[in-house]
């Protein structure tokens, strides 16, 4: 019982983070209708800038995390200015391998960048747990788990409280109508990407600390991120959060009661089995038929 | 081209192809093509699901993977516990029958894969087919028992054929390994244009087109999707079997997404749905990597073909063949061309 | 009596929540032409995708030949002999008009994988066997001279015609056709309904939905009127034509049929 418990906390603080990386993959696809393959690698760069700013520039471990962020996010503009804008109205397998095309470049960029030794960021966080009766949770993870919440509460509070937040809605339904009642969709995507890539920047910078930060993590991290959107359903921002939450609870509890070693194949697992049972459950419109 | 024409040429490239290892008895050269050829080969079966289906799976280097792994093992036989206190044994089998358990082993997954993912397209399902070959990679690195783990598969013995009048002979120089690369790769390449021109050929292009009209003819879905990925598999598996015994050691990273991605830049550089495409893609992204190896840097070369993937999905996304038809057809195609044009402006 | 081809029996449909079809019920004899019409949003278009089995209806029967089709798939309800065009997504597009015919004629042929991996000689007499099929269909659609053409060059009438072609290729017993001549021109739209006559006289039964009221009125052996969800009306072209509640559904008042009307 008290093993479950701490599965629960470990699951809980896993899985702001997973929500992170969800919500703005999810963003991406709702709005802009594009399977962002660089998803895994922006929370990779996300992670290295942290890294580059703390470690070797010095910088307050603070400062340094939000600076990753907007990095992230100033990153994803680029590639939503350079890459996706030529591609608007090319179908939606082109755009996927372009994405991969680019996933391929931000990765063996930062291989060659960072050579292929794993770094961790350094954190002004003590390693002595806190200890609430049967559970310890290191603070760092505590701080983590904070600063993911308070990121998923501001960006629910853009979405539905500002202009911009607003139009990327309208988008989400329906663009054309969008695009006739004013919204600048053109805009509309860049912010969203933006936004998407600068979650998960923030989810990789987050994360720097506590695992180790080595070019290939973008991969794993990128289909968890998949599998996470999928659980939710690809579009849905609450799925997302969902999803994210109980990616990290599966990964926590399988872990810890079923096996260690297979700890990263339950996200996967759990996305086929979900498919062979109910895939109806996934779909969110049936395409009209004539 | 003439309907005549056209299997002459491709007779001819065959024949050139064989008669390198006389003409060029490099065994850099052959290496490097013997390789190419097994890539080729995984990117001819990968087209029939991408080019002639129209469904973008990503997972293909799974199967190339199991077929690894499957030639592996049964030609080195394993002795696995399998749960209640029974063991699972197998003693080393010759080479072919573990050539015969990859094709069968991949074309299984195949049909579980098909099965489970063709019951959602677009982005679904390609997430689906990326997950499935995560999945094998983690199995691969966790059942140490039977795969040795990160630790590899190692001692594979290499490829051996019947010989007339020579019995088996274990094909260990670089010329014979590169024939036998070269036949699997026709045979792969014959399958796949049967398939292509006959009945189900055509369903599966029906499908690719439109597939609620495909329906309405009473093409079923998901039977010939099933098909074309069984097929796939098996091809892959095959593929997959010829690496195993050629490199003589497997690890997990057979089921790396790399693989994958590597088969598909050959596919539609080449051009996806059309019959020589991933030859002229293979033989590009085969050759050029072991070019570029002593210029540059591993990364360089993984940026570059990332950045070739993006430049051809922007300005030629139809890839090198249907590009190069086009022109030779110079008057069929001023008649198709505006209508397609016209239709893409449309969409 | 006999049983009736097509038996449509308290169908209901609904759409994301919707009620897209409340109550329909008709029947459709062997060898007759019927139509389908009503205005638009009437559910013309959904009564045929629960006929086909691409939207499942929530209550009600369809029978095809006395035997219940709701809940098989599309291709299954193809394959017993009841196939449908559609209003939009009618061709083939980057296939020739060929390929289109012969892909259309799947369901006459057997041949599977070993055939084609061999190329058995059974294989190649029933190739060549479609083949001679598909040409024979072109020309009686007067498409033959363009076999060669991606599918997608074609004018647009020629598209359509092509449309029908392909449902018709594997002689259903029932062709369901959704607006078949929308937007054609006048000489178009009377090939149309010719080719339409000449299926009928090969033995097919047709079913349509149409908004060219002239050329339904004169095609038809019976015409159903369906308004919102429900049938209105169900009867010879002529009484119809004078039906109250059909007219006050098609809102002008005056006779139907005496001009292109209604689209």
């Amino acid at each position: 019982m008290d093993q479950a418990l701490q599965h629960l906390v470990n699951g809980t603080v896993l899985g702001g983070t997973y929500a992170l990386l969800g919500i703005g993959l999810t963003l991406i696809f709702g709005v802009m209708r594009v399977v962002n393959f660089t998803h895994g690698e922006l929370y990779a760069f996300g992670a290295y800038m942290a890294y580059g700013l703390v470690s070797l520039l010095g910088l307050n471990f603070y400062l340094s995390l939000l600076l990753a962020a907007l990095l992230g996010a100033a990153l994803g503009a680029v590639i939503e200015r350079v890459l996706l804008r030529p591609l608007r109205g090319a179908d939606i397998d082109s755009v996927m391998l372009a994405m991969i095309g680019a996933a391929l470049v931000l990765q063996n960029a930062s291989m060659w960048a960072w050579g292929g030794v794993a770094k961790l960021v350094p954190s002004p966080f003590d390693g002595m747990p806190l200890v609430f009766g049967p559970v310890s949770v290191l603070p760092l993870r505590l701080f983590v788990l904070g600063v993911a919440v308070a990121l998923l509460l501001a960006f629910w509070f853009l979405l539905d409280r500002t202009r911009a937040g607003i139009a990327m809605r309208a988008t989400f339904q329906d663009p054309e109508t969008a695009a006739l009642m004013g919204v600048r969709v053109a805009w509309v995507g860049t912010a969203t990407f933006a936004i998407g890539s600068g979650l998960a920047a923030a989810a990789g910078a987050l994360l720097g600390p506590v695992f180790m930060v080595s070019p290939t993590m973008g991969d794993l991290v990128g289909l968890k991120a998949f599998a996470i959107v999928i659980l939710g359903g690809l579009g849905n921002l609450p799925g997302a959060v969902i999803g994210g939450f109980a990616l990290g609870y599966v990964e926590e509890f399988g872990g810890g009661f079923l096996s260690t070693e297979y700890r990263d194949a339950f996200g996967f697992l759990l996305i086929i089995l979900v498919l062979a049972i109910r895939p109806q459950g996934l779909v969110a419109a049936k395409e009209r038929v004539g | 081209m003439s309907a005549v024409l056209a299997p002459l040429l491709g007779w001819s490239f065959a024949a050139a192809m064989a008669s390198v290892p006389f003409l060029f008895p490099d065994p850099y050269l052959l290496a490097v093509l013997t390789s190419a050829g097994i890539f080729i080969i995984g990117a001819i079966s990968l087209n029939l699901l991408l080019g002639y289906t129209g469904q973008l799976s990503l997972g293909h280097a799974a199967f190339f993977g199991l077929g690894a792994y499957a030639s592996a093992l049964a030609t080195l036989g394993f002795d696995i516990a399998i749960g209640f206190g029974l063991r699972l044994r197998l003693d080393p089998q010759p080479v072919w029958v573990g050539f015969l358990s990859a094709v069968v082993v991949a074309g299984l997954f195949g049909w579980l894969l098909g099965r489970l993912a063709f019951r959602v397209r677009g982005a679904y399902f390609v997430i689906i087919t990326i997950c499935f070959a995560q999945v094998l990679r983690m199995v691969s690195l966790n059942w140490v028992e039977l795969t040795q783990g990160p630790m590899a598969l190692t001692g594979i013995p290499p490829f051996a054929l019947w010989l007339p009048g020579q019995g088996v002979v274990e094909l260990t120089s670089k010329p014979q390994t590169y024939w036998l690369v070269l036949g699997v790769a026709v045979l792969a390449f014959l399958i796949v244009r049967q398939i292509v021109r006959s009945r189900i050929g055509r369903a599966l292009v029906a499908l690719r087109e439109n597939e609620t009209l495909a329906r309405s003819v009473g093409i079923r879905v998901t039977h010939y999707l099933v098909i074309a990925t069984v097929v796939s598999a098996g091809i892959a598996g095959a593929a997959g079997s010829l690496f195993a015994h050629y490199v003589r050691i497997i690890d997990p990273d057979v089921f790396l997404f790399i693989y994958t991605v590597t088969m598909v830049i050959m596919v539609v550089t080449g051009g996806k749905g059309t019959l020589w495409g991933p030859v002229v893609g293979g033989l590009i992204f085969g050759l050029l990597p072991d070019m570029l190896r002593g210029a540059a840097r591993p990364e360089a070369q993984w940026i570059a073909y990332g950045l070739a993937m993006i430049l051809l999905v922007m300005f030629l996304p139809r890839g090198i063949v249907p590009a190069f038809t086009g022109l030779l057809a110079g008057r069929r195609a001023r008649v198709v061309l505006p209508a397609a044009a016209a239709r893409e402006a449309a969409e | 009596m006999t049983v009736p081809l097509l038996q449509v029996e308290h169908v209901m449909v609904q759409i994301g929540g919707l009620v897209a079809v409340s109550d329909l019920s008709f029947m459709v004899n062997e060898g007759e032409v019927v139509s389908l019409i009503g205005p638009n949003g009437a559910g013309k278009t959904t009564a045929f995708n629960a006929i086909t089995g691409y939207m499942r209806p929530r209550r009600g029967a369809v029978r095809f030949a006395g035997r219940d089709i709701i809940g098989l798939s599309p291709e299954r309800i193809a394959a017993l002999g009841l196939v449908r065009s559609f209003q939009r997504t009618s061709i083939f597009g980057a296939c020739t008009v060929f390929d289109n015919a012969l892909t259309a004629l799947h369901l006459r042929g057997r041949s599977g994988l070993l055939g084609a991996f061999l190329a058995l000689p059974g294989t190649r007499r029933e190739e060549a066997l479609l083949r001679g099929e598909a040409m024979a269909m072109l020309d009686f659609v007067g498409l033959a001279a363009r076999a060669g053409l991606r599918a997608d060059s074609l004018a647009y009438g020629e598209q359509r015609r092509l449309g029908i072609a392909l449902a018709a290729a594997a002689t259903p017993r029932l062709l369901l056709l959704d607006e078949p001549a929308a937007g054609l021109n006048p000489s178009e739209t009377a090939e149309c309904m010719a080719l339409i006559r000449q299926l009928r006289d090969r033995g097919t039964t047709v079913l349509l939905v149409e908004h060219d009221m002239a050329m339904v009125m004169r095609i038809s052996d019976r015409v159903v009127v369906l308004n919102q969800g429900r049938i209105i009306a169900d009867g010879p072209p002529e009484t119809i034509r004078q039906d109250p509640e059909v007219i006050r559904a098609y809102l002008g008042g005056a006779p139907l049929g005496g001009h292109h009307a209604a689209a």
